[in-house]
């Protein structure tokens, strides 16, 4: 029993993680491009839930059959992720852009800016409380036997987010706007010199961090079934952990440190109780980056004169 | 970096008629400020009630934000968690001072004890993270604000969880000076907190000049502008950050008992948490990272964006009969957030330097028309 409850924690730790993970990758992509805490990333993901709910209520999901169930949220995670990709690069090109030599300050200030603007539009959209995201899915045992849960929602979780890292790091390794994300992470002036257009590279990362939120928080209705305006601090919070984590700007250390958030929040909430969670999962941050300060698997940079 | 005059004090500061007034305006707005804000209770009466409490409230989160500006401001150091050590100061007076428990020190000794604690916890945090680089360690200060945050609210022995701790009793409780009972004087009156108020936000402002001219606060702005290069003149950078980081929490440590003091109880933890840190943060970038009047002026705009103008455009609206329907579209607090977002994004966009810049930040960022 003990082992079971043990191994069911780590089950539902590593799904939560799966989608924290997905949601640190827009927030490690962007700092390692730019230098910037995107703090408006898990506001855009909440205005992405918004959109999913909407299209979901528009076209009656909740009542159509299996397998238009299974198309619409096809249909859903390429809706939502286009349309937080594109807001991402509008943003950018609005707010972050005229401030790329201003100091490192005033981007994070306009990034808070932006996080309260969608808040508001948030707060407009679907109104100042909760609103429930239906149940599309079968609640179903895909496991055999009494012991452990794993059910279609769980499932689908691990089907979105492991092709979407794995294309995401296959493209960033083997393809050329890959290679040039790489070369304007490194050094942006150098970047230009040899020819790569720096400001398209950017704004292609905000597309790819900003869609991998969409398809985040069209899985997150699914998964979690309560949205609201203020879900994305929250969610936010704990996917830039994880993203510092890992160290930040590494795109496998976004993955390896939102698992660990997901589990150590899924069993800290069952060993020591849920309203101590956020504590332990930021004193065990605090630890991690005391002893390795570049992050589990970031990069130590030299300072630079 | 040209090196900006700094305390540049005009000959004919005191010329006389109208430009003499003005030129003594611009150069001693700190006394003309003071001396409004010390007449003004004796000639509003609004100030002996509700307002009074605002504005005690206002000058306590300039106090903050000016605790906030040693790390951020002079320093160089993003610091995403400084409503934790508010609450550490708030609590540490709720805990010496509450008839719930043995101390029960009174005021005074209270604050005393209760900056050196949040100064030394400050210490305790900073030592061991202060060699991260800039964003890791706004992160450790923002998980440091969320763990305070949740053990503020589930140590139910000791807080109080979401009821906080109360009565803090008022300043100089039992303490009779000429037969007036002080702490009477204290809780009828808030025309006294807003005085005592006062009186520290001078202390503290008159504190930061004096740091901003020394050895140093001139380190302070060295290690920002150039560890490296600080390093290399002898500055130990180490040791630099960890005071600037000890005199934060102390400043915020002592808004905190303030605070507490002020409302006769710590109230609920959610009032230290990310929110108030990031708009502390705000109201002192807003003003002008670095810059006393600066923070000051951010802080009022920020504070009297919510308190005073939103309630104020609110009633307008009702009254003009514009929003029969009570949509929050059509109300202003409806908008507030957008609004202020987008203020913050148009500041950073015009004026990066902020409302009103330290010289020295401003000779900086404007180096091509200097």
């Amino acid at each position: 029993m003990s082992a079971q409850f043990f191994l069911q924690q780590c089950l539902i730790g590593l799904t939560n993680g799966a989608l924290v993970a997905l949601v640190a990758l827009g927030y490690t992509m962007v700092y390692g491009i730019i230098g910037l805490i995107n703090f408006a990333h898990g506001d855009l993901i909440m205005l992405g839930a918004c959109l999913a709910l909407s299209l979901v209520t528009t076209f009656g999901l909740a009542t159509a059959g299996p397998t238009a169930t299974w198309l619409g949220i096809v249909v859903l995670i390429v809706a939502c992720g286009l349309f937080c990709g594109t807001l991402n690069v509008c943003v950018d090109r609005i707010v972050y852009k005229p401030l790329r030599n201003a100091p490192k300050l005033a981007p994070l200030v306009s990034a808070i800016g932006v996080s309260f603007i969608f808040m508001n539009i948030g707060l407009f959209w679907l109104g100042p409380s909760d609103r429930s995201f239906p149940e599309l899915l079968p609640s179903a045992n895909l496991l055999p036997g009494e012991g452990l849960q794993f059910t279609w929602k769980d499932l689908l979780v691990l089907v979105v987010v492991v092709p979407l890292m794995l294309a995401l790091s296959l493209l960033v390794q083997t393809t050329r706007l890959g290679r040039a994300m790489r070369a304007v992470s490194q050094d942006p002036t150098a970047a230009a010199l040899v020819g790569v257009d720096v400001d398209r590279v950017i704004a292609a990362t905000f597309f790819i961090g900003g869609a991998l939120g969409g398809a985040a928080s069209v899985i997150y209705g699914l998964y979690i079934n309560t949205i609201g305006f203020q879900m994305g601090f929250q969610n936010g919070l704990y996917a830039f952990t994880a993203a510092v984590l890992g160290g930040i700007g590494s795109i496998p250390g976004a993955v390896v440190g939102g698992l660990v958030i997901g589990l150590v929040r899924s069993l800290s909430s069952a060993y020591v109780g849920e309203r101590w969670t956020g504590a332990i999962v930021f004193a065990i941050l605090i630890v991690i980056l005391v002893f390795r300060p570049e992050g589990l698997l970031g990069r130590r940079t030299k300072e630079k004169v | 970096m040209t090196p900006a005059p700094s305390n540049v004090q005009p000959q004919n500061a005191v010329a006389p008629g109208w430009t003499g007034l003005r030129d003594f305006v611009r150069e001693r707005w700190d006394l003309v400020a003071l001396a409004v804000l010390a007449v003004a209770p004796l000639v509003v009466p609004a100030l002996g009630g509700a307002l009074g409490g605002q504005v005690t409230t206002l000058f306590i989160y300039c106090i903050l934000a000016l605790g906030l500006n040693v790390m951020v401001g002079y320093t160089g150091l993003v610091h995403l968690g400084i409503a934790a050590f508010f609450g550490i100061g708030a609590y540490l007076m709720a805990i010496l001072t509450v008839p719930m428990y043995p101390f029960q020190i009174g005021f005074l000794a209270a604050t005393i004890v209760s900056v050196l604690a949040t100064a030394g916890i400050g210490l305790a945090l900073g030592a061991p993270t202060l060699r991260l680089r800039g964003d890791y360690l706004a992160i450790v200060t923002l998980g440091f604000g969320e763990v305070v945050k949740v053990t503020l609210r589930n140590l139910e022995q000791i807080t109080g969880g979401m009821k906080g701790l109360n009565p803090v009793p008022p300043p100089g409780a039992g303490v009779k000076i000429a037969g007036l009972d002080l702490g009477l004087a204290f809780a009828i009156d808030p025309r006294w907190f807003y005085y005592l108020a006062l009186l520290a936000l001078a202390g503290v402002v008159v504190a930061m000049r004096r740091l901003e001219q020394s050895r140093l606060g001139r380190a302070w702005v060295a290690v920002r502008e150039d560890e490296l290069a600080a390093s290399a003149m002898g500055i130990s950078a180490t040791r630099v950050k960890l005071s600037a980081f000890a005199m934060s929490s102390a400043v915020a440590g002592l808004a905190g008992c303030l605070y507490a003091a002020s409302l006769s109880t710590t109230a609920d933890p959610n009032a230290y948490d990310f929110n108030r840190s990031i708009m502390v943060l705000c109201a002192v970038i807003l003003g002008g990272l670095g810059s006393i009047p600066g923070t000051i002026l951010g802080v009022a705009i920020l504070v009297g964006f919510d308190t005073v103008l939103a309630p104020w455009a609110d009633s307008w609206i009702q009254q003009m009969n514009i929003n029969p329907t009570g949509s929050s579209l059509l109300s202003f607090s409806g908008w507030r957030l957008a609004i202020f977002g987008l203020a913050l994004v148009l500041v950073m966009r015009y004026r990066p330097e902020g409302l009103v810049p330290s010289r020295r930040l401003a000779a900086e960022l404007h180096e091509d028309n200097a």
